[in-house]
């Protein structure tokens, strides 16, 4: 048995590098610093080992020559999940424009908002760090903050010490929208967050006159979405006069139409501080199953986040069009490789074309693929790279453990070889 | 495998062959005195006629890392009206402003480029960086890590540490980020961007650390000397942009001591404050600058018209910038307790006052700047034009009369405002051979790069001689890289890869023991999971380290 310690999580989506994780062949418990996502992730037991072809177990090369042979009989295939890491990516790249097909990461739709409204306007953001030592109000628009990172607070908000502050837990937190679920937002010297909640549909309303409150515009209401515009007021005048706002939001949580103008809605109030001559920024949160990874990649290599189709002999982009699962609905597609390797639950669609699975070990099908082949997990298995939340930091995975499941680059790269 | 080059017009300023008949030889990757008589030939090529340089270096372009990849992934519309279409050989993708990877490593191979240099790396970015040209084909490439605006180094400065101390830090920050240079951007001003301080000039204190951006400079360019390193100090200067800025940077060069300097996209910083428009040229006060300081070298960054996009680490003025952003989009991020990035399009326009004149400003550097060993050729891709604009650029400087063509068609107010109409000097080939190749690679310390004499390694081009250069320089006959042909007729023929370019200079083992305990006290990763391991570079099987020895100090 052996301890490996300053273990990195691509599955947090913060990068929490400080977990103790004991590995005795190839059972993992996490000693220290664990949390509800991680743990979990970390010590789930390896439950499948060899490839399947039609429910039968195959050897690899078989299952790859299998993969081979339905994309070569496809005249649209579809990538989906791309939930792998940085060489994943490159490798799932090549293959898709080998083979003319479109990359979809599973997470776009909710990543949509965020890229829709910054490449219509842009946006001015911050990372982790600087939170950890600069922010002294947080904004938490539209999110029970906790339950998607639990440990946000312990790292970030509540932390010891900081660079410029002279004691964190006089932070200030504000909740817009959502209340939280948990006791992680209370500051160690017991201060409660301000809650200003309301229902998901009323956030667009609610945010835009947050906006012109900051602009210095009458509102006539008394209330917007069952929150006073009185309080707004205060909302608006504390983020100017704060040294260092931060704003987050996860673009997953604001599942309604058109959130991408809300965000935009946030991402301007921001600007707007930002001209009246304070400082304050946006904090997007996501970073989980590798969305960030993907859109990273395939921006380096295609120049559009992921969800681009090869079709043509390049790559275009349309955040709505290349859907995959819009397409496989509408008979768009006529082959589907999924590339899971982070989350066994996270499944492909049920859908009647040939489908391939480069799945997490341990994945269980509503209806079984043409071919399955169980992959390592990224920071297990095998070293890698992934992207943490604030886009910027790309953290180095360790292999912890020497299973003999394949990296999803050594399997995509074998079917491009042989296509 | 031999392969002979016969009888080209060579122009090597390395070697101080200028425009003569010359033979090379290619050995196993590297060139190679002419091999004893019963040695088989196994290509030769006939370059009677032909015009053959090195390949050429940019030792200034943003090719990659975060701020890049954000001004792709915000600009759909500019890729779209650019997309490169798969070939048996090669990758698609998108290109004009700012290209995806694969693109760039083709288009600038095309040109006959086999090295580049990123020259505005994050350390804690410097993983995306590598990563990103790790993804570019067929070139050489490296970066210069940035300092000056993260907090441990202005932590230190106000705790007054000693140079030493900076040393330490210094050298273990280009270990750590895989660097082959030290860049600075802005001096502090990324820093105290983040306190709300919306300018900072050369003495102006931080608002938080008590640190000027002088300071700065003074202590980062005695660390590169102290520690050996080839490349001097790369310096992004002060108030980038700001009329009037001409008087920071001769500030800046007369206030650096001696010390070996080097300043970057330098028509930026070049501005006076004269005439209708309080905007001028400071243009022959600069070249005259640095023709009398000879521990100064440039880079121009030119800018040419039409569409680009600006990608800088200096937060503090492209948020001031913002309101020319073209289209109105633009991003700014505060990075790590480390730098930051700002991402602004710009559209840059001839008939604009300030656009034509400061076309006219870089180019009056260019050609007042006597000593082509100290100045270089840059658009700083893709701030001031995309780097696909460089032959255009090269036969601006190598042809007046289309030069003075040019300019008679600019903003006539800017045509009053220079004095390029009255520059009669045009570029030699061996002057372009020294500002893109020569200078270039002994500007950052690389041995065997550069030159075509025995034991470089074979970076060849060849070109049709052409009258018009512009031409000439777009398509050449031949690119050679590391002895393999890559490029035939402008057209990649070949796709290998190329290595990274890094320094490793030695610091005392004990600069960790702080390090650590800031990283764990203050950042969001462990220092361990910070530095970048060597296997980061290898184990896709194409990449690999080149480490360059360090100048003796005296
Ligand atoms: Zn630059």
């Amino acid at each position: 048995m052996t301890e490996i310690t300053e273990v990195p999580s691509p599955f947090c989506g913060i990068g929490t590098d400080d977990l103790t994780i004991s590995v005795d062949g190839l059972s993992l418990k996490v000693l220290s610093n664990g949390c509800a996502v991680n743990t979990p992730a970390f010590e789930q037991v390896i439950t499948d080992f060899k490839p399947r072809v039609a429910g039968k177990q195959v050897a690899l090369e078989h299952a790859v020559a299998k993969a081979v042979e339905i994309l070569q009989d496809s005249s649209q295939p579809i990538i989906g999940g791309c939930a792998t890491d940085v060489n994943g990516m490159r490798a799932l790249l090549a293959l898709a424009d080998r083979c003319g097909a479109v990359v979809d990461q599973m997470n776009f739709n909710a990543a949509r908002r965020n890229y829709l409204a910054m490449q219509d306007s842009g946006w001015m953001t911050t990372t982790l760090a600087e939170v950890k030592n600069r922010c002294d109000l947080l904004l938490v628009f539209g999110k029970d903050l906790e339950s998607f990172v639990p440990r946000f607070f312990e790292r970030y908000l509540w932390n010891q010490e900081s660079m410029f502050l002279e004691d964190t837990a006089n932070r200030e937190v504000i909740y817009l929208g959502k209340a939280p679920s948990g006791t992680a937002q209370v500051s160690p010297n017991g201060k409660q967050a301000q809650v200003l909640t309301c229902a998901d549909a009323d956030l667009p309303d609610v945010v835009a006159v947050l906006r012109a409150l900051v602009k210095g515009h009458k509102i006539d209401a008394d209330s917007v979405g069952g929150i006073k515009v009185s309080d707004l007021q205060t909302v608006a005048e504390r983020l100017q006069a704060a040294k260092y706002g931060v704003v987050t939001w996860a673009a997953s949580a604001l599942a309604f139409d058109q959130a991408e103008l809300t965000v935009q809605s946030v991402c301007e109030l921001i600007k707007d501080i930002n001209d009246q001559g304070s400082r304050c920024s946006g904090l997007p949160l996501s970073g989980k199953e590798g969305d960030l990874t993907a859109s990273q990649v395939a921006g380096w290599i295609s120049g559009y986040p992921a969800r681009i189709n090869y079709a043509k002999g390049y790559p275009e982009y349309d955040p709505y069009l290349y859907d995959s699962r819009a397409m496989l609905e509408n008979g768009e597609g006529d082959a589907l490789l999924w590339v899971q390797a982070f989350n066994s639950k996270a499944i492909p669609p049920v859908t009647d074309v040939p489908t391939i699975v480069l799945g997490r070990s341990g994945m269980v099908f509503d209806k079984e693929p043409d071919v399955y082949i169980p992959l390592g997990t990224p920071g297990i298995d095998h070293a890698g790279h992934a992207y943490r939340a604030d886009s910027v930091v790309a953290i180095r995975l360790k292999k912890l453990r020497d299973s003999g499941l394949p990296a999803a680059a050594d399997v995509l790269s074998a079917i491009e070889r042989a296509l | 495998m031999l392969i002979k080059l016969t009888g080209g017009t060579v122009y090597d300023p390395a070697g101080g062959i200028d425009g003569q008949k010359r033979d090379i030889y290619i050995q196993d990757g590297r060139i190679v005195d002419r091999p004893t008589a019963d040695l088989k030939i196994d290509q030769e090529y006939d370059l009677t006629g032909k015009v053959v340089m090195s390949g050429a270096i940019d030792m200034h372009t943003h090719i990659g890392g975060g701020k890049g990849n954000i001004a792709r992934i915000l600009l759909p519309e500019d890729h779209r009206s650019d997309p490169v279409i798969r070939t048996d050989l090669t990758r698609s993708g998108s290109g004009h402003a700012i290209p995806s990877t694969y693109v760039t490593g083709y288009r600038y191979a095309e040109m006959g480029y086999t090295a580049a240099f990123e020259p505005a790396v994050l350390p804690v970015n410097a993983r995306q960086a590598h990563m990103e040209m790790g993804d570019i084909p067929i070139l050489d490439k490296g970066g210069y890590a940035m300092l000056g605006s993260d907090d441990y180094l202005l932590r230190m400065l106000t705790a007054k540490k000693d140079q030493k101390a900076v040393n330490d830090y210094v050298a273990w920050t280009l270990q750590a980020s895989k660097c082959i240079g030290i860049k600075v951007v802005n001096a502090g001003g990324i820093s105290a961007f983040k306190f709300n301080q919306r300018k900072l000039d050369l003495d102006e204190k931080n608002a938080y650390y008590d640190v000027t951006p002088r300071q700065i400079l003074q202590t980062l360019a005695t660390a590169v000397k102290e520690l050996g390193v080839p490349h001097p100090l790369h310096v992004h200067g002060c108030n980038l942009g700001v009329p009037g800025n001409v008087d920071t940077t001769l500030d800046t060069i007369q206030g650096v001591g001696g010390l070996p300097m080097h300043l970057t996209h330098i028509q930026f910083h070049s501005y006076g404050t004269e005439g209708d428009f309080k905007f001028s040229s400071g243009a022959a006060q600069i070249a005259e600058a640095v023709n009398k300081h000879k521990n100064i070298t440039i880079d121009v960054g030119q800018i040419l018209f039409g569409q680009t996009v600006t990608a800088s680490g200096d937060t503090m003025r492209q948020h001031a910038n913002h309101k020319h952003g073209h289209p109105n989009k633009w991003v700014c991020m505060d990075i790590e307790c480390d730098a930051g990035c700002g991402v602004v399009p710009f559209k840059y326009r001839d008939q604009n006052f300030v656009n034509a004149l400061q076309w006219a400003i870089g180019l009056e550097i260019f050609l007042l700047v006597d000593d082509p060993w100290r100045v270089f050729l840059t658009t700083d891709h893709p701030n001031g034009a995309p780097f696909t604009t460089y032959p255009h650029l090269i036969r601006l400087l190598m042809d007046k009369s289309f030069r003075n063509d040019m300019l008679a068609t600019i903003h006539p107010e800017a045509q009053k405002m220079t004095t390029l109409a009255s520059i009669d000097r045009e570029y030699t080939l061996n002057e372009i051979a020294i500002m893109t190749r020569a200078g270039a690679a002994k500007l950052i310390g690389l041995k065997d790069r550069g030159g075509l004499t025995a034991g470089n390694w074979g970076d060849i081009t060849v070109y049709t001689e052409n009258a018009d250069r512009q031409k000439m320089f777009e398509k050449p006959d031949y690119v050679f890289k590391d002895g393999e042909m890559v490029v035939k007729d402008g057209q990649i023929v070949h796709v290998k890869w190329g290595t990274t370019h890094i320094v490793k200079p030695d610091y005392d083992a004990a600069v960790e023991k702080d390090l650590k305990s800031y990283f764990d006290r203050y950042l969001t990763m462990k220092m361990g999971n910070f530095k970048i391991s060597d296997d980061e570079f290898t184990e896709d099987g194409r990449g690999s380290l080149t480490v360059h020895s360090l100048k003796e100090v005296v």
